[in-house]
Formats: C-alpha cells, structure tokens, sequence
C-alpha cells in the first residue's frame, strides 16, 4: 500500500516535469528563435504574442513540480535544490529576465529598450532550455553526495553527457516553438518557422540518436528496461513520434505537426522517468545514499492529503488551460498587434 | 560571515521585494474587477477606460511580482534545506497546494483577460477579472497558512527525525493563519486605495481628466477607509493572539523588561538590550499593555528578563516595526476620514489631495514594517519553538550565497527600478481614450 502510494507520486512528479517541458518547451523555443526569425518589430511582436496569452500559466507547471517535489519528497527538495544551488539559480535568473522583458518590452518607446528586451527574452529563453537538459541529464548519472553531503560543483555539471542533455532538450524545444509559430503566424514569417523546424528536424535526430546511445554507457537507465522489455514500448512511441513530426510537417500539417512534438517531449521524458525508477536523487559514490521514492518521500497522510487535492484540481487546470489554448489557437493577425493590451 | 546570515539577508531581500508588488495586485485586481462590473452593468464608456487604465497598472505590477515568486518557491530547498526537510511534510504541501489551486487559475486567466477583449461576451470579460481576483486572494491564503504554521505549529507529530503532518484540518484552520490572512490582505487594500488616490490626486491637482480621476479617486476613498478601519480591528485581534502564543514577540514589540500585570504602554522608548532595560520611557499608560494584549486590564506580561537571552528576538527593530505600522494605521484611518468628509469638495481640497499624493508610498512601508515585525520578531526560531533559524540552513559554502545574494541585489535593484519607471510613466499618462462622461 505505502510503496504503491509511493509509486503514484514519484509517476506524478515525473508527469508535471513532462507536461512543464511540453508546455514551457515551445515558449523558450520561440523566445529562443526571436532574433533568427523576427526580421523587423512586427514579426518579433508577432511571435511575441504568439506565446504572450500562454507563457505565464504554463511556466507554473514549474512551480507545481517544484512545490510537489517539496511535498511529496522533502528530502529531495531538500537535497537537490540546495546541491544544484548555481544551476538552478542561473535558470531563476533567467526565468525572471524573460517574464519581465514580454511585459516591459511592450511598455517602452525606446527602440534601444526594445532591443535589450529582445536580448532578455533570447538568453531568458535558452538558458533555462539548457541548464534544464544539463541538470536532468546529470541527475540520471547521478551525483556525487554521500552521507556527509554533496561533493560536486558547477562545472563538474558541464560534463559531456550533461552537455549532450543540454543540447538535445535546447533542440526539442526549438523544433516544439517553430512548429508553433507556424500554427499562430502567416506569411513569410510562417515560411521561415516551417523552414526552421525542418532543418533543427535533422539536428534533433541526429543528437537524440547520440543521446540514447550515450545514455547506455552513461548512465543505468537502461536498467529498468532489460529487465521488463515490454517498457520499451515508451522510447519506441518517443521515436515514432519523432519522425511523426518530419512527415506531418512535410504536409504542412500544423497542428498535427505540433501536437506530435508535444508527444515527443512527454514520452521523452518518461522514457528517463521510468530508466530513473525508483531513484528520484540518485547518488553516484555510493548508491546507498540514492534518494528513492520509498526513503525520501513525506509521511502517509500528506501524500493521502495531496494526492485528493491533485486529483480534485488538476483535472480541472487542464480543462481551463484546454480552453485558454483553443482560444489562442487562431493566426495573430495586424488587428491583435494593434490592442492596446498586445505586447 | 556565516552561511545563515548571508541566506537570512537573502531571503528577507527576496520577500520583501516580492512584497513590494504582492498587495497592489490583491487589491488592484479587485478594484479593476469591480470598475469592469460597472461598466458591464451601465454601459458607462468611463468605466471601461478606468478598466484599461488601472488595468494596465496592475500589469506591469503583476509582471514583476510573478517572476519574484518563483524565486521564493525554490529558495527553501536552495537555502534552508534542512529546514525544508524538516517540514516539508506540511509546509510543502501548502506551497503545493497554493499552486495548484491559485497560481494556475490567476496566471492562466489573466492572459485571457489581457487578450480575451474581443474573444469574450463583456459578461465573461468581467467574470475573469473576478476570477484572477479570487485566485489571488485563495493563493494569499495558502501562503499565509504556511507562514502561519511557522508562526505558530500545529497538527504535527515529530516522528521519523522531522515534523510530520497529523491533521490537515488542523494546519488549514490554523488561527495564526487566518488572522495573518484577514490583516494582510486588508492591508494591501489600504495599500492599493492608497495607490488608486495618489495618482488620482496627481492627476486632479493638474485638472486633468478630472471626471475620470474624480470617480477613480472615490471608489478608492471607500475602499480605502472600509480596509483602514478592519486592518485596525484584525491587528489588535492578531495582536492578543500573539500574546498567547508567541510571548517573547510581544515583550519585543513593546521592549517590555519586567514581568508584571497590570503592563503598561510607553509612548516613546528606547530600548536598551545590553543591560536589559530602556534608556529612556516616555508618556507611560500603566495597564494598557495588559488590555490590549489580553484585553485584561490586570493580565499578567511576561517581560524579557523572564525569557532566556538566546531565546530573544532583535528588540529594537521588532519595537521600531511595531509603532511605525500602528501610527501609520492610524494616520490612513484619519486620511480616509478626512476624505469622506470632503468627497463633494475634493476639487477645492488642494491641499489634501497633495498629503494624498504623496501618501502613496506610506502603506508600503506600514507593510514592510509589519513584516520585520512577524519575521524578525519569531527569532531566534524558523519555526517557533520547534526549530532555531540557525539549524535550518543548507550546508553549503558561505560564498556561494554571496554571489548569489549580490546578483539578488543586482538582478532586483534593476528589476525595481525599471518597474516603478513603467508604472510612474504611465500612470503620469493618464488613461488613453478620450472621455465621454
Ligand atoms: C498597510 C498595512 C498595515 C497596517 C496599516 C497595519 N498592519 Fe499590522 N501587519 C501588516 C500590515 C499592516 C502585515 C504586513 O500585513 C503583517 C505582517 C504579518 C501579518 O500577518 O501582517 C502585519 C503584522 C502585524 C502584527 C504581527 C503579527 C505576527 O507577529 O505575525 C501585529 C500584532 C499587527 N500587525 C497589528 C497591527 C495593528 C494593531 C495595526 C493598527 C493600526 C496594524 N497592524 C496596522
Ligand atoms: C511577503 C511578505 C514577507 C516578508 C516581507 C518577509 C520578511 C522576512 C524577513 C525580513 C526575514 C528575515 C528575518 C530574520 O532572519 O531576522 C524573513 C525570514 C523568513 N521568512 Fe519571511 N517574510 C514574508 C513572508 C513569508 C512567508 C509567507 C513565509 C512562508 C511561507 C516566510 C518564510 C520565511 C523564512 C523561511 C525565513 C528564513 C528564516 C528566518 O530568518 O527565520 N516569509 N522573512
Ligand atoms: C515567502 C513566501 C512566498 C512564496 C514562496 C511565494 C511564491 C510565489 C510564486 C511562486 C509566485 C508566482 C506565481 C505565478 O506565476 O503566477 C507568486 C506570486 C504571487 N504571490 Fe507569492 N509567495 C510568497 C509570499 C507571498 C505572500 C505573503 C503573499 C500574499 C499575501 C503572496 C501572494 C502572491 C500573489 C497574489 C502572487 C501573484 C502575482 C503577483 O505577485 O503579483 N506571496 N508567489
């Protein structure tokens, strides 16, 4: 009973991640492609506001896993927030530079703010998109902490796996923000982010193909699957979805296209949640010291008492999210640009 | 310096910077949702450019208050680690559950609202507002139960080496709580009234917009004064809870030495923590402490010699915070007062509308103060009587929080900055459309 409750929340966090990545994935995709594919102020206004109804609710699917992991987990809360202290700071920083510049980047006249606000939004965007991938990746090899506390350091993060992580999950996310825009803007504008998403395409598939290679000498997510192959089903959805995108997009089926990438993402990273199992922190000295979701997570009564209130609201966030996004699904056109509210 | 200092100067710059736009958005919210109720219900095209006006405020404000927050969510685990798995049990669960069921509805609708204008019925328009109003309030709640908690715990069981949760029901009506609830978000009332009236009053003063401004300005005066007299009310009934159950605190606010009954109330005082007593007392009212912190004009106060020394809280900043918030409390009473009595002849008031103006900025420091006040008086304990401050934090190298704290300050002095710019200039702008009365 205890170890089952146990499962469902480390399953439970392992979704929020997914949904965060799915849904603040394509948001610093955009605001990562804003100088490659906004040629004058109206186009950045367009793919600013291509995301501007949506960015702030998804991004707190951040919080949630935060706030689930400190529930659920308070030792690892605990433990990884304060042993990721720099990495995790910088993605903060970065998180704040991005929310601000949308709302003041629209507040000002000055066409030298402008461009500030425009770098904000770019290094806003992409370093969380990274440092998310540098973390997560560094979390499957695990990390040097024992009994007496945590060993490592910054730059012993910058690892070639780690490195390797950060830039795949910068490639999703870009391929997951041109499809997109190429679902919210028109004209040349949409041209450009379908030519984009074509060409980071190749990319993507080339560094998931190292990753998951990677991933096999690196790291003991493979694990869990030897032992049950009938898991690999996870990673198998991962690839064809994968190639979903290329042939969707090939028929300039937009939405299609995206809602593939979105499937991408979140069996992605399932596909590591499961690898990862039971292990929430694993430790790589000595894997007694591992945090698991059997001797890190919160007493009984709290998991009872969050697992009623998640499934009493989060039902409900989807829905009236759904309804947010369907709003927001039609073309921005010259008349949204010219509210007074647009940014 | 040790990596408890640093990390307590870096969570107090956080919270207070968080704070510094949390109250406009609880009271703004309500008070654009009630100026679009308005116009839905007249048709009042005043109403409607009140909406964009004060709306457009409440978003720059709202922007800078979202990304603060999240800083806040992950700095427990960064920075008090060992206190976050101490608690986590129930503290965490709070958090979780204020996003849940606030966060995602204030941050989801407000982008509706802000590009639903032509999506949505005038109807449904309005009803959102309401709806990010509520969600703000709802997510005060949580935080403040969880704030309440460390203020004074209950429903745990210390089992397994940590606080765990006993009864839910037990944290969720916690008195603490919802008394620090009632009293904080009445003073971002008197907060956002305050901001409402000293713009209007800038704007009246150049007999510009008068109509528009003149209207803003007494919806405000209302909401400013019905907040002003409840802030008053839920303090002196915080304040009696605090009696009971945070006795150190009370001594402090009130750099009270000597254990008596019948405890007075000095007008003017200066503390004196070395040797245990004031320098000097001034205006002394004997009794007085004992009716307001008991309402009991005999009850017993436990004086600060009587509480072991290292268990004390900072004396003189908790008794600063303490009679610069309850002065400032008054003074907004009597402002809001004055004002109602001069509604029809606000016009004329030049000179009152000028204290009005520059007014504006004495219900953040109120707010501020009430703050240190709760804060620094719980020390020395994180979590009061169950945990000390100087257990609770992460064990890692004091440098780290440095670097960190000064990209706080850096990050935040620009953020600051920029942000009340925005909000100074347009609110100098006055609203955009033309006015049709
Ligand atoms: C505009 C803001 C404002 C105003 C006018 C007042 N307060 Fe206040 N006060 C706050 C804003 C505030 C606050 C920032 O919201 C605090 C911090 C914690 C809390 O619950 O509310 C607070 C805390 C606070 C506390 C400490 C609670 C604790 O230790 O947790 C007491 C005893 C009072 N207040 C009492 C009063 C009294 C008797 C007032 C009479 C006029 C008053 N306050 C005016
Ligand atoms: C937003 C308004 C708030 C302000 C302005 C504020 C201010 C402060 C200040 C000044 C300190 C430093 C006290 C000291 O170390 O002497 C502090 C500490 C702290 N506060 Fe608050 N606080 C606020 C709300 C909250 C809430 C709602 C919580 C919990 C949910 C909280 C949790 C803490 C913690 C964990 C510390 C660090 C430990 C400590 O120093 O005791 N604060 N806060
Ligand atoms: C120290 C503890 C606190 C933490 C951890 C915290 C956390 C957060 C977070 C994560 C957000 C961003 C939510 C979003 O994206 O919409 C936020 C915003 C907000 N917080 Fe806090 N908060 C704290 C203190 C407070 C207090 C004391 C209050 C209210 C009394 C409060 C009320 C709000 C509100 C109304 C917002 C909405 C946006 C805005 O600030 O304008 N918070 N907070």
């Amino acid at each position: 009973m205890e170890a089952a409750l146990q499962s469902i929340w480390f399953f439970l966090w392992g979704l929020l991640w997914a949904v965060f990545f799915m849904t603040d994935g394509f948001d610093f995709g955009v605001g990562t492609l804003l100088p490659f594919l906004g040629k004058d102020d109206t186009e950045k206004r367009m793919m600013i506001n291509a995301i501007g109804p949506l960015w702030d609710g998804n991004e707190v699917w951040l919080i949630t896993a935060g706030g689930v992991t400190f529930a659920a987990f308070p030792a690892v809360y605990a433990l990884m927030f304060s042993s990721l202290y720099t990495p995790l700071l910088l993605i903060l920083f970065a998180l704040i530079i991005r929310g601000v510049s949308f709302e003041f980047r629209g507040k000002v006249e000055s066409e030298t703010w402008k461009k500030v606000w425009d770098a904000c939004i770019f290094v806003g965007s992409a370093a969380p998109a990274v440092l998310f991938g540098v973390a997560f990746a560094n979390i499957f090899q695990g990390l040097p902490f024992d009994g007496t506390g945590y060993h490592g350091n910054f730059i012993a993060l910058l690892n070639p796996y780690g490195l390797l992580g950060g830039i795949l999950f910068l490639l999703l996310f870009l391929v997951h923000g041109a499809l997109w825009l190429t679902i919210r803007v028109s004209g040349a504008l949409q041209q450009r982010a379908d030519a984009a998403a074509n060409k980071l395409w190749f990319v993507l598939a080339a560094v998931a193909v190292a990753f998951l290679i990677a991933t096999y000498f690196y790291t003991p997510i493979y694990h869990n699957y030897l032992s049950s192959p009938v898991l690999l089903l996870v990673p198998l959805i991962t690839v064809a979805a994968l190639f979903g995108i290329k042939l969707l997009l090939a028929k300039q089926n937009y939405f299609k296209a995206w809602f593939s990438s979105a499937l991408t993402i979140v069996s992605a990273t399932f596909f590591c949640i499961i690898g990862l199992y039971p292990n929430l922190f694993p430790s790589n000295l000595d894997t007694a010291f591992s945090l698991t979701a059997h001797n890190a997570s919160a007493s009984h009564l709290t998991l009872t008492v969050m697992l009623v209130v998640v499934l009493l609201f989060i039902p409900l966030v989807i829905g009236y999210q759904l309804w947010a996004y369907f709003m927001f699904s039609d073309k921005v056109t010259m008349d949204v640009l010219a509210e007074e509210e647009a940014y | 310096m040790d990596v408890v200092f640093l990390s307590r100067l870096q969570f107090a710059a956080a919270t207070m910077f968080h704070f510094l736009f949390v109250p406009l958005t609880l009271g703004l919210s309500v008070m654009v949702a009630y100026m679009e109720t308005k116009y839905v219900r007249t048709g009042d095209k005043l109403y409607l450019s009140m909406t964009k006006f004060w709306g457009k405020l409440f978003l720059i404000n709202f922007a800078v208050g979202v990304v603060t927050g999240i800083t806040l969510e992950f700095q427990f685990g960064t920075n008090w680690s060992r206190y976050s798995e101490y608690v986590g049990d129930i503290f965490g669960s709070l958090l979780a559950i204020e996003a849940t069921t606030s966060f995602f509805l204030e941050s989801t609708l407000l982008g509706v609202w802000v590009f639903g204008w032509k999506k949505l019925s005038k109807k449904a328009h309005a009803t959102v507002m309401w709806l990010v109003a509520i969600a703000g309030t709802l997510s005060s709640v949580w935080i403040l139960l969880a704030n309440g908690w460390m203020q004074h715990p209950v429903g745990y069981v210390l089992r397994n080496g940590r606080a765990e949760l006993e009864s839910f029901w037990a944290v969720a009506t916690n008195k603490f709580g919802i008394l620090e609830f009632f009293h904080t978000v009445s003073g971002a009332y008197v907060l956002s009234a305050f901001f409402v009236m000293g713009i209007s009053a800038y704007h009246l003063l150049k007999k510009q917009h008068v109509e528009f401004f003149h209207r803003s300005f007494k919806i405000a005066l209302v909401f400013g004064l019905a907040s002003s007299i409840f802030v008053a009310a839920i303090g002196d009934t915080h304040g009696v809870h605090v009696s009971e159950v945070q006795p150190a605190k009370l001594a402090a606010m009130e750099s009270h030495w000597e254990t008596t009954t019948r405890a007075p109330i000095h007008m003017f005082a200066i503390p004196d923590e070395e040797n245990e007593r004031n320098l000097i007392e001034i205006g002394s009212i004997p009794g007085l402490l004992s009716l307001l912190g008991f309402h009991d004009i005999n009850a017993e106060v436990i004086g600060l010699r009587d509480i072991p020394r290292d268990e004390r809280p900072p004396v003189l900043l908790t008794f600063i915070s303490f009679r610069v918030m309850v002065g400032l409390g008054t003074l907004f009473i009597l402002l809001t007062l004055y004002g109602i009595i001069r509604r029809n002849r606000l016009l004329e008031s030049t000179n009152y509308l000028k204290i009005m103006l520059f007014s504006l900025p004495l219900p953040y420091i109120a707010i501020e103060l009430g703050w240190v006040l709760a804060e620094v008086g719980r020390q020395p304990w994180i979590v009061y009587g169950l945990m000390r401050t100087s257990d609770a934090a992460s064990p890692i190298a004091a440098s780290q929080v440095l670097v960190s704290l000064i990209g706080f300050i850096v990050v935040y002095g620009l953020l600051g900055a920029i942000g009340f710019y925005l909000i100074a200039t347009h609110a100098r702008k006055g609203p955009m459309e033309p006015e049709t009365a």
